[in-house]
């Protein structure tokens, strides 16, 4: 791997402004292919999920998934996009060994939604935001940055190739490769920004404000898991330099696949530093695609793009065009569901929550657990200890996200609901809670099982309170005498003698009442 | 009774009424493959024992008193192009030899379903690039007419069997003229059905936005009743049309004419036409108009361009649709002997499979696609296609249906145009209009040239999902032309 010369990121956009642009790859989370009737569950045993026509085998011949159009037109309207109301598929040739016919059923200049936009809150992440861009939004202190959207097209995905035998599993060096066509013909839409000028040394934050706003905003749409670590959303980034105050657009360079919200920030980084050091050395950039190292979190050149491809775009003659009539359109419009960023007001709101807490609700994704766990019954407050404490500890501990733990929020709503009439108190919650994560059963389940209950039973209690009092006379004394503080110890017996299910509260209460 | 003089309608009542059985027709017609078949070699792959199978059950069906279609028993020669499970589909090329396809094309299992029994693949020029089926990797089909000339192409051994009395029905693909002019050349008759009225969901595609799948016969009812059975809208290909299927059988019984406005094409005679072709087709408007029809002549002035438009078109697809051969997942595979990449395999291998006017194509197409030349070829070519359906419409704004000769010439001697590919695409020169307008033509025989004693097409052309006009105009002159000869033309056929 080469070393790159970097200049630091202060200095770097101290002289120079970046502009990026983002493409995006959605898979859509379609229950069918593309073009063809295949199932599209993620992660099926290889080459179990093709047919003649996602095989490209000789006469098959492509249908278009009216879903698929129904919800690229989703993702459309909801990016403010203006949608076609006749386009054509077009086929973008090249030979690569898993895209079956060796062109793939693409967009090319008639694509279904054009021109629209995307604002981004550019602080969710504890990034405190330059003065230098974007308004505040009305009533609150979060930035947005307006994202133009240049395009949304739907495409197919092409197979995915395992190389096997080399060090860094891409072909080079690789002694084979195998070819999974599971993968080919689902549905893909591609959203193109323009380009995203004049946000300085944000530049970074802003591409993965917008990914993660885009995610969030594609998953309340229900067009798609939009997972990025199975690859069901991915990016290629663009990044470019220009010497301040120049007025001129650098040459851009792309990097391909980056696949975490991680990875876009430092992609954006990495090639400001880099690009920032060959303009200083008065060289130039050049015109390429580069691959993001995941652990190292720097680029290397793929191929130039000045020997670019010549995909040689022709309309699709398979497919007839697609017309979507207005009313459909329409339809479609009128079932979006609330924007994120509404939402997120919406809630903010509602919970009565800072926009510190809210950040953190965003950056640890538990917002929709929140809100759920508020349906389910609980207390924002509640909710929000439960999802930011114990469990994201336990997510932590696990290497899970939040969502992938085994507990529902009705569940976590349960537990709540099981301290707030006394059933438990907090200790005894976490122990539910824990049990319930291991697969214990129903927080119900666990308390009848376990007999975790808090002990309420008044004679039990104060048989035990006698007999700490009889155990521990000194310290009864001092109570006796108004050192209501030194009480310590007499409830610490009490609640070991009734194995931890004790309420603390009432304990001190009952002795204070017994010492008076 | 020799079972394979019968017609299919023939065929069709004899087996209706038990007369012969779908055995006994099956194996008539794989005895006269046997016979003549080394010398017409039309068909790529005789599938015999599936024919029997086929036919014994079909017997078994009419014996339980099963309702079963016309064709049920029926023999069918399938070109090479269709997708067959149980049978090689090679389309003519090296590139495909030995490949089984996993799916039957829609027409090969409407053809099974309709009970047609399927006799085998036949040859056709590779991929259906040309006009003689010379460019079949497999060697050439001979005109039953004179086993020294082609059958026409690229549907030639489908032709071919049937003017051979190898089948009594085919089917074919039309891109520019492959099942017309083939029909043509033979002394049969020979539709391309509207684009989108019969399926392409396993048709090995050539040019997607021209292939149209359409029947052989050797008479017009016989064409209509395959025409019928193999049409109609198919989910699976989009570019299918979603209607009714024209009345066509209906139409060919009625051979009606009189009162029917007809248009003699101005264009699609004169220079570079055989004189003996001119004469025929003229004697076949005569013979029409003296039938009822009222005959004009009408101008369409840019079917001038129609050549090189196809010529641009054509290529620009096939250079696409023929990108999937790259010996990755079938086919042929050449040199991967474990020191070469995947890239390397593929180029020897389309090297290898491939022929010569496959290659021509592919490179024509490439070229007329890439940046900086789109405009200036594929999209002028389109245009160019614009004007053609607007001569179209504005003729049968005026007649009901266009006529003209369906070939330049007849027959040609096999390898007289092998080296010169502009004479080769000449032959296509009546019948791409009505592949680039998309609407729908036949040719039905009308006599023999003169100057070589071959046979000479007639080319009725239709608008769009109106090809039962095309099997009224042609069993009407089908039937006059029968009184004035006496007998069927093929019957003078003396190649056999």
């Amino acid at each position: 791997m080469t070393t790159e010369t970097l200049v630091p990121f202060a200095e770097a956009t101290g002289r120079y402004e970046p502009v990026i642009g983002l493409e995006t790859h959605v898979e859509l989370g379609t229950r069918t292919k593309m073009f063809c009737g295949c199932t599209t569950t993620f992660g099926a045993e290889p080459n179990s999920q093709v047919c003649p026509v996602c095989l490209g085998l000789p006469g098959s011949l492509p249908v278009v998934n009216r879903m698929a159009i129904e919800y690229t037109i989703r993702i459309g309207l909801a990016l403010n996009c203006t949608i076609a109301t006749w386009c054509r598929f077009a086929r973008k040739n090249y030979f690569y060994p898993d895209m079956p016919k060796n062109f793939q059923i693409s967009q090319y200049d008639e694509p279904l939604c054009t021109d629209g936009y995307l604002d981004v809150p550019i602080d969710r992440h504890g990034n405190d935001g330059s003065a230098a861009y974007g308004p505040r939004a009305e009533g609150g202190s979060t930035r947005t940055v307006r994202v133009g959207i240049e395009r949304v097209h739907l495409e197919e995905d092409t197979g995915k190739s395992l190389h096997v035998g080399g060090v860094t599993g891409r072909i080079h060096g690789a002694e084979y490769s195998l070819v999974d066509y599971n993968r080919a013909g689902i549905p893909l839409v591609e959203i193109v920004t323009k380009p995203v000028a004049g946000t300085g040394a944000a530049a970074p934050d802003v591409a993965r404000a917008y990914v993660t706003e885009l995610r969030d905003l594609v998953r309340a749409l229900g067009v798609s898991d939009v997972r990025m670590e199975e690859g069901s959303l991915r990016c290629d980034v663009n990044t470019s330099l220009s010497p301040r105050g120049s007025g001129r657009w650098g040459t851009r360079t792309e990097t391909k696949n980056v696949n975490s919200l991680r990875s876009v920030e430092r992609a954006v980084r990495f090639e400001i530093e880099r690009q920032a050091a060959v303009l200083d050395a008065g060289g130039r950039v050049i015109q390429e695609t580069r691959h993001l190292h995941e652990d190292s979190g720097t680029t290397t050149s793929g191929r130039s793009k000045e020997e670019a491809q010549d995909y040689r775009y022709f309309p699709e003659p398979d497919l007839v065009p697609v017309a979507p009539p207005a009313e459909w359109v329409a339809q479609i419009r009128a079932s979006l569901p609330e924007a994120p960023s509404v939402r997120r007001a919406r809630l903010q709101a509602e919970w009565d929550l800072s926009d510190l807490d809210m950040a953190a609700l965003s950056n640890a994704d538990a917002l929709d657990l929140v809100a759920e766990t508020v349906a389910a019954g609980a207390s924002p407050a509640d909710a929000r200890k439960w999802w930011l404490g114990e469990l994201a500890r336990g997510a932590n501990a696990a290497g899970l996200e939040l969502s992938a733990l085994a507990i529902t929020p009705a569940q976590v709503a349960r537990v709540a609901e099981l301290v707030s009439t006394g059933t438990l108190n907090d200790r005894l919650a976490r122990e539910v809670i824990d049990a319930v994560l291991a697969g214990a059963g129903t927080p119900d389940e666990v308390v009848a099982n376990r007999g975790l209950a808090v002990v309420s039973d008044e004679a039990a209690l104060a048989a035990a309170v006698e007999a700490a009092i009889a155990a521990n006379p000194e310290v009864a004394a001092k109570v006796r005498d108004g050192k209501v503080a030194a009480a310590g110890p007499l409830i610490g017996a009490v609640v070991r003698a009734t194995g931890g299910q004790a309420d603390a509260t009432r304990v001190r209460q009952l002795i204070l009442d017994r010492l008076s | 009774m020799d079972l394979t003089r019968m017609t299919a309608a023939e065929l069709s009542g004899a087996l209706a009424a038990r007369e012969v059985s779908a055995a006994e027709v099956t194996r008539a017609h794989l005895d006269r493959i046997a016979a003549v078949d080394g010398r017409v070699r039309a068909f790529l792959h005789v599938a015999a024992d599936s024919a029997l199978a086929q036919a014994a059950d079909v017997d078994g069906r009419r014996g339980s008193g099963e309702p079963l279609g016309p064709l049920a028993g029926v023999p069918v020669a399938v070109k090479d192009v269709f997708t067959t499970i149980g049978m090689p589909t090679t389309c003519g090329s090296r590139i495909l030899q030995g490949w089984h396809p996993p799916y039957d094309a829609t027409i090969t299992r409407r053809l099974r379903q309709a009970g047609a029994i399927i006799l085998g693949k036949t040859n056709m020029d590779e991929f259906a690039m040309g006009s003689s089926t010379e460019n079949s990797a497999y060697g050439p089909s001979r005109n039953p007419w004179d086993l020294a000339r082609i059958p026409g192409g690229s549907s030639g051994g489908s032709a071919a069997a049937v003017a051979a009395y190898e089948a009594p029905l085919a089917v074919g693909t039309d891109t520019g003229g492959s099942i017309r002019q083939p029909a043509a050349v033979c002394g049969i008759v020979g539709t391309k059905p509207t684009y989108g009225g019969s399926s392409r969901y396993g048709v090995v595609a050539f040019a997607s936005s021209l292939d149209t799948p359409g029947p052989f016969g050797r008479t017009v009812l016989d064409t209509a009743l395959l025409h019928e059975a193999i049409s109609g809208h198919d989910p699976c290909d989009s570019t299918s049309i979603d209607a009714a299927v024209p009345p066509v059988v209906a139409a060919a019984r009625e051979a009606d004419v009189s009162g029917m406005r007809i248009g003699v094409v101005t264009e699609l005679s004169g220079e570079g036409y055989q004189p003996g072709v001119l004469s025929r087709f003229a004697e076949a408007v005569e013979l029409l108009e003296s039938l009822g029809a009222k005959v004009t002549e009408v101008s369409c002035p840019h079917f001038r361009y129609a050549l090189p438009a196809y010529y641009l078109i054509a290529p620009s697809e096939c250079s696409s649709n023929l990108a999937r051969f790259d010996a990755m997942r079938y086919g042929l595979r050449v040199g991967d002997d474990g020191t070469r990449d995947a890239e390397e395999v593929m180029a020897l291998t389309r090297e290898a499979g491939f022929g010569a006017e496959v290659k021509r194509r592919i490179i024509l197409g490439t070229y007329a696609l890439s940046s900086g030349y789109y405009d200036a070829y594929y999209g002028k070519a389109q245009q160019v296609r614009t004007l053609i359906i607007r001569d179209f419409d504005a003729a049968f704004g005026q007649v009901d249906v266009l006529v003209s000769p369906a070939t330049p010439t007849t027959a040609f001697p096999i390898g007289e145009r092998a080296d010169d590919p502009m004479a080769m695409y000449l032959a296509d020169l009546c019948t791409i209009p009505s592949d680039l307008a998309g609407n729908a033509a036949i040719s039905v025989p009308c006599g023999l040239a003169p100057e070589d004693g071959l046979p000479v097409g007639l080319q009725v052309m239709a608008p769009v999902l109106a090809d039962d006009r095309l099997y009224r105009v042609a069993a009407a002159a089908e039937a006059a032309f029968a009184g004035r000869w006496g007998r069927p033309l093929l019957a003078q056929a003396k190649g056999l």
